[in-house]
C-alpha cells in the first residue's frame, strides 16, 4: 500500500539539502515505528521516494513523498505518530492513501507554486504590477541557462504558468513547471525580470518558498493543476 | 531529569520561539555544509539558561562529521546533561572556508544548541584525540577570543579543560590548557562542578579554583608545575611550584562499566558523518599488549559490560535515534566474553528491524566468518588482518599474536566462503626491522594469494583474489614498550615503502597485489608531537599563527612550515624522534601514573628486543602495575578465565 505524504520544511532545516532530508525522514519512519515496507537483499532500504528535490535556502509548505507500508492505522495516527518524531522546522502536514495504480510523485509533478518575498534593504525598487504585466506580455522571453558544463538559451514563456505581484504584502506568486523534463527554477524567472528592467540580480535578496507541489489533473492539452495529494484519500 | 529536549520546540511563556542562529543566512549559503554549524539535530538537548548554574562547551576540534563520530563526547554530553545544574553544548572547529569568514566579519565561536559565545561559558572541554589537532585547539581558542596562554585567563573566559589519549602526554600543549583530565571523565567532573560552583560562591579567584583543582583526583594544571632541563635537553626534574598539589597525577577509571552512564538517546546529525551508526562500547582496554598500541597499555585493566546491559542499550537506542546500523566498540571484540551470545541476539533483534550489523577488530575464525556471512554480502565486503609486521620474528618484537598459520588459516576458510577480497594492515620503521621483515610483507601477501588459487578450484572462483597491502610509518607513543625506540627519518620511511614496494613486484602473484603506504612527513611530525615536552608549547603556537590548521588532512598539512617554524624556534626536531633514550631518562609525561609501571614497560621494551613474546592478560599476569585498580580482568580468577 502506498502513501503520499506531504509535510512543510521551515527554519534551520532550510540548511538541510535533500539527500539529507530522505536520510532524516528514513530514521524518523524507524523512530516513529512505522510499518514501512523494505527491498529484499542483503542491504534493505525502505521504499520510499520524494515528488521534488527542493534547493538549500528554500522554505516550503508543499513537500511531498510516498512510501510503502505493509499495514494501516489512520491518516491521523500516522500523522501523529510522524510529528512526534519530527525536530523545529519539519511538520508533516498530511498522510493520503493511494489507489494502486496512481504514478509515483516524482513523475506525478506537474507544476510548483512559489512565493518569493525579498530580504530587507534588498527590496528592488522597480518592482510594480505593471512591470509584470509588461514582463508577461512579450511573446516570449529569452533566457540563458547555466548548466554545469555550457550555456543553454531559451524560451521560458512556456513554462511560466502564471505570475503576479501583491504590492501590498511585496510578495510575488508564480506557478511553474516543476515537471522532471521541463523544470523552471523561480529564481531564472526573477533573474530575467531584473535584467529586463535593467536591475542588478543578486539571488540572494530572494526569500523563496514552495507553497504547493501540484499535478496534472486534465489532458495534456488542458492543464488541470491539482496538489500532488489530490489522487489520494484520507483513511 | 527535566530538561526539554528536541523535537519539542523551547516554549517560552506562551509563545513558540525559533533558535535565532549565530551565522547569518549568507554566510551559511556561502559556505560548505552548513548543517555543520546550525545544530538542531535529533535528541540535541536544550536547556534553560537561567535555570543551570554551569554551561559546558564540550569540544572536538575537527570538523564535525568527525566530531560527531566519537563516543567519548557523547557518553560526556548525556552525563552532563544528565545534571540538573549543567547545560552541556557541542562545539567543533569551523572548516576553512567559514574560518576565514568569521575572522573577516570578526565573529565570535559559538556553541551548537544555543548559538552562543564559547566565551560566555564557564567550561570549555577540549578532547584530544590525535596530535595533529593542536593548531586546531588554537583555532578554537582564537576564534573564541579566549587567550592561547592560560595564565593570560581570567574569570571572563571558560575553564579550558583538555581530556583524551593526548591528555597523558599533556606538554607540548601545557601552556594553552588550564586543566588536564587524565583519564576516563565519568568519575571527576560532579566533583569538579560542585568546587566550581562552591568557588564562585566564595568569589574565589581563578587561581584559587584551579589551586583547588588541582588538588582532585585525575586532575593536572600545568601552571602549578615547573620543569627543569639538563644541558642535553632532557629532564633534571619537574616539580610542584606550590604547596598541596600532587608530584604525580594518577588516571582516573570507571571500575564498574556497567553500571555507570552511557547514552541511550545520541544525538543523531543530519549530515553523513564517519560513524553514522548506533555504537555500542561493549569492553574498555585489552588483554593483548601489543608493544606498539598506546591505547592497549592506557586503557588497562580491560573491563567487560554486562551483556545484559548491552542487550537492553542496543534496542532502546535504535529505537532512539532511528539508526540503520549498529557498531559494537572495543579493542578486540573478539576477546569479550559474551560475544557470541551477544552477536546472537543482535542478529535477530536487527533481522526484524532491518538493522545491519558491523562488527569491526573482529579475529577471522570461523565463529566470526559465521556472523559476517549472516551481516553482509560476501561478495561486496573484504576481510581484514592486521598482522603490523611482515615475519614471525619481527610480530614476535611487536607481541602482535597473530601467526601466519593463524593468517592462512582464516584466509582459507574466508575463501572457501566466497570471500576473494582481503585486507592487510602493518607498520614500516618498527624497532629492530630488516630488510627481511619488508620483504616478509610481500611474501605474506603472496602466501594469501596462493592459499585463494589453492583453496577455490577454478570453476568456483569469483574472479581474481584481490589483496590490498597497507603500510603505515610506525610512530613511538609515550606510556608504550616502545617509548624509548628512535623512530626512523622520513627518509628512511620512504626507503623503507620503496623496498616494500619493490619486494611485492617480484611476486608471483604481484597482479593481485596492490600496495598503498602513508605519507611518511605527517608521520615525523607527529612522533615530533608525540613524545614532544613544553619546549613545543611555542612552535605549536607560531606554526599555528603563520597559517597551520586541520594539520591531520593531507590537502592543508604544511610541512615546510612546521619545520621552518621549529628552526626559528631553536628546536631540533631529531632531539623528539630520531634521539636513542636512555633507560633511565625521565620523560616529559612520566608524572602521570597510567596504572602500569614504568618498570613493566622496561621490561617489555626489553623483551621486545629478545624477540621474546608477553602473554594476554587471561593467560597470565604479567604485573603490569593496572592491578592496583583492582577491577576488570585484574579481580577474575585466572583459572575461570580460560584463554
Amino acid at each position: 500500500m502506498k502513501l503520499r505524504v506531504k509535510f512543510s520544511k521551515h527554519g534551520v532545516l532550510r540548511f538541510i539539502g535533500h539527500l539529507d532530508v530522505m536520510r532524516y525522514f528514513q530514521k524518523a519512519i524507524r523512530r516513529a515505528g512505522i510499518d514501512i515496507t523494505y527491498s529484499s537483499g542483503f542491504s534493505p532500504h525502505q521504499i520510499m521516494s520524494f515528488a521534488a528535490p527542493l534547493g538549500l535556502g528554500l522554505e516550503s509548505n508543499g513537500e511531498y513523498m510516498d512510501i510503502e507500508v505493509n499495514s494501516l492505522t489512520s491518516s491521523k495516527n500516522f500523522i501523529n505518530a510522524l510529528n512526534a518524531q519530527m525536530v523545529e522546522g519539519i511538520e508533516i502536514l498530511e498522510a493520503k492513501l493511494l489507489p494502486e495504480h496512481a504514478g509515483n510523485a516524482m513523475a506525478s509533478v506537474a507544476a510548483a507554486r512559489y512565493t518569493i518575498a525579498f530580504r530587507e534593504t534588498y527590496r528592488p525598487t522597480f518592482l510594480i504590477k505593471l512591470v509584470i504585466d509588461d514582463f508577461l506580455g512579450q511573446s516570449k522571453i529569452i533566457v540563458t541557462k547555466q548548466t554545469k558544463k555550457s550555456e543553454t538559451t531559451f524560451d521560458m514563456k512556456p513554462f511560466l504558468f502564471a505570475c503576479s505581484f501583491d504590492e501590498d504584502k511585496h510578495v510575488l506568486n508564480l506557478v511553474v513547471d516543476a515537471s522532471s523534463s521541463g523544470n523552471l527554477k523561480p529564481s531564472l524567472v526573477m533573474k530575467a525580470i531584473y535584467e529586463k528592467n535593467n536591475a542588478d540580480f543578486d539571488e540572494y535578496a530572494l526569500l523563496i518558498t514552495r507553497e504547493e507541489t501540484y499535478m496534472n489533473a486534465g489532458t495534456q492539452e488542458e492543464m488541470k493543476l491539482e496538489p500532488l495529494g489530490f489522487v489520494g484519500s484520507d483513511y | 531529569m527535566d530538561f526539554i529536549e528536541f523535537p519539542r520546540p523551547l516554549i517560552k511563556g506562551n509563545e513558540v520561539f525559533m533558535r535565532k542562529l549565530a551565522l547569518s543566512d549568507e554566510i551559511l549559503l556561502s559556505v560548505q555544509q552548513p548543517a555543520r554549524y546550525i545544530g538542531g539535530e535529533v535528541n540535541m538537548v536544550v536547556k534553560n539558561p537561567s535555570e543551570v548554574d554551569i554551561r559546558f562547551a564540550m569540544c572536538f576540534p575537527d570538523v564535525y562529521e568527525i566530531g560527531m563520530s566519537h563516543l567519548g563526547i557523547q557518553i560526556l554530553y548525556n552525563m552532563l546533561n544528565c545534571y540538573e545544574d549543567t547545560w552541556c553544548e557541542r562545539v567543533y572547529s569551523p572548516w576553512p572556508d567559514l574560518d576565514s569568514v568569521m575572522r573577516e566579519r570578526d565573529i565570535a565561536l559559538f556553541a551548537l544548541e544555543s548559538q552562543e559565545p564559547i566565551k560566555t561559558f564557564d567550561f570549555l572541554g577540549i578532547t584530544i584525540q590525535y596530535e595533529m589537532c593542536y593548531t586546531n585547539i588554537l583555532q578554537i581558542l582564537d576564534l573564541s577570543k579566549i587567550p592561547f596562554y592560560a595564565c593570560d585567563r581570567d574569570w571572563d573566559c571558560p575553564i579550558v579543560i583538555g581530556g583524551g589519549p593526548c591528555a597523558y602526554n599533556p606538554e607540548p600543549i601545557a601552556d594553552f590548557f588550564d586543566i588536564f583530565y587524565i583519564g576516563e571523565g565519568e568519575t571527576q567532573y560532579r566533583p569538579l562542578l560542585d568546587l566550581y560552583k562552591a568557588c564562585k560562591k566564595e568569589g574565589c579567584s581563578r587561581k584559587e579554583f584551579l589551586l583547588r583543582a588541582a588538588q582532585l583526583p585525575g586532575l593536572y594544571v600545568p601552571q602549578f608545575y615547573e620543569v627543569a632541563y639538563k644541558e642535553d635537553g632532557t629532564i633534571a626534574s619537574f616539580t610542584p611550584t606550590v604547596n598541596g598539589v600532587p608530584k604525580t597525577i594518577t588516571k582516573e577509571i570507571v571500575k564498574d562499566i556497567t553500571n555507570t552512564t552511557y547514552p541511550e538517546k545520541p544525538v543523531v546529525p543530519f549530515i553523513k558523518c564517519t560513524q553514522d551508526r548506533v555504537v555500542l562500547e561493549i569492553q574498555r582496554g585489552c588483554i593483548r599488549g601489543c608493544r606498539f598500541c598506546q591505547a592497549g597499555q592506557l586503557y588497562r585493566p580491560v573491563r567487560e559490560r554486562d551483556v545484559d546491559m548491552l542487550k537492553e542499550y542496543a534496542v532502546k537506542m535504535l529505537a532512539n535515534t532511528g539508526y540503520e546500523e549498529i557498531s559494537l566498540s572495543s579493542l578486540s571484540s573478539s576477546d569479550y566474553s559474551q560475544l557470541e551470545e551477544l552477536v546472537t541476539f543482535l542478529l535477530s533483534h536487527c533481522g526484524e528491524k532491518n538493522v545491519n550489523i558491523s562488527l569491526p577488530s573482529l579475529r577471522i575464525d570461523a565463529f566470526s566468518l559465521d556472523v559476517m556471512e549472516k551481516v553482509q554480502d560476501v561478495k561486496k565486503s573484504s576481510l581484514t588482518f592486521a598482522p603490523e609486521a611482515g615475519s614471525q620474528r619481527l610480530r614476535n618484537v611487536i607481541n602482535k599474536g597473530l601467526t601466519e598459520e593463524v593468517i592462512l588459516k582464516g584466509a582459507a576458510l574466508a575463501f572457501e566462503g566466497g570471500w576473494n577480497r582481503v585486507k592487510l594492515y602493518f607498520m614500516l620503521g618498527l624497532p629492530t626491522e630488516t630488510d627481511e621483515d619488508i620483504r616478509g610483507i610481500a611474501e605474506l601477501s603472496d602466501k594469501i594469494a596462493m592459499t585463494y588459487y589453492d583453496t577455490v578450484p577454478k570453476d568456483k572462483r569469483n574472479g581474481r583474489v584481490q589483496i590490498v597491502a597497507s603500510t603505515s610509518f610506525f610512530v613511538p607513543k609515550p606510556f608504550t614498550p616502545f617509548q624509548w625506540a628512535p623512530q626512523c627519518t622520513k627518509e628512511q620511511f620512504l626507503e623503507k615503502a620503496y623496498a616494500t614496494k619493490r619486494a611485492i613486484m617480484e611476486q608471483l602473484n604481484k597482479k593481485s597485489i596492490k600496495y598503498n603506504w602513508h605519507e611518511a612527513e605527517a608521520s615525523v611530525m607527529e612522533g615530533i608531537l608525540a613524545r614532544g615536552d613544553r619546549k613545543l608549547c611555542e612552535p605549536i603556537l607560531k606554526a599555528y599563527q603563520k597559517g597551520c590548521i586541520f594539520d591531520a588532512w593531507g590537502e592543508y598539512y604544511k610541512h615546510d612550515v612546521w619545520m621552518e617554524t621549529f628552526l626559528e624556534c631553536g628546536i631540533d626536531t631529531a632531539f623528539y624522534t630520531t634521539r636513542e633514550r636512555g633507560l633511565d631518562e625521565f620523560f616529559p609525561w612520566d608524572f602521570i601514573d597510567c596504572g602500569v609501571t614504568k618498570e613493566f614497560l622496561k621490561r617489555e621494551w626489553c623483551n621486545a628486543l629478545k624477540e621474546s613474546v608477553t602473554k594476554n592478560c587471561k593467560e597470565q599476569c604479567n604485573a603490569c602495575g593496572a592491578a592496583r585498580f583492582a577491577c576488570g580482568i585484574c579481580i577474575m580468577p585466572r583459572t575461570t578465565v580460560g584463554s
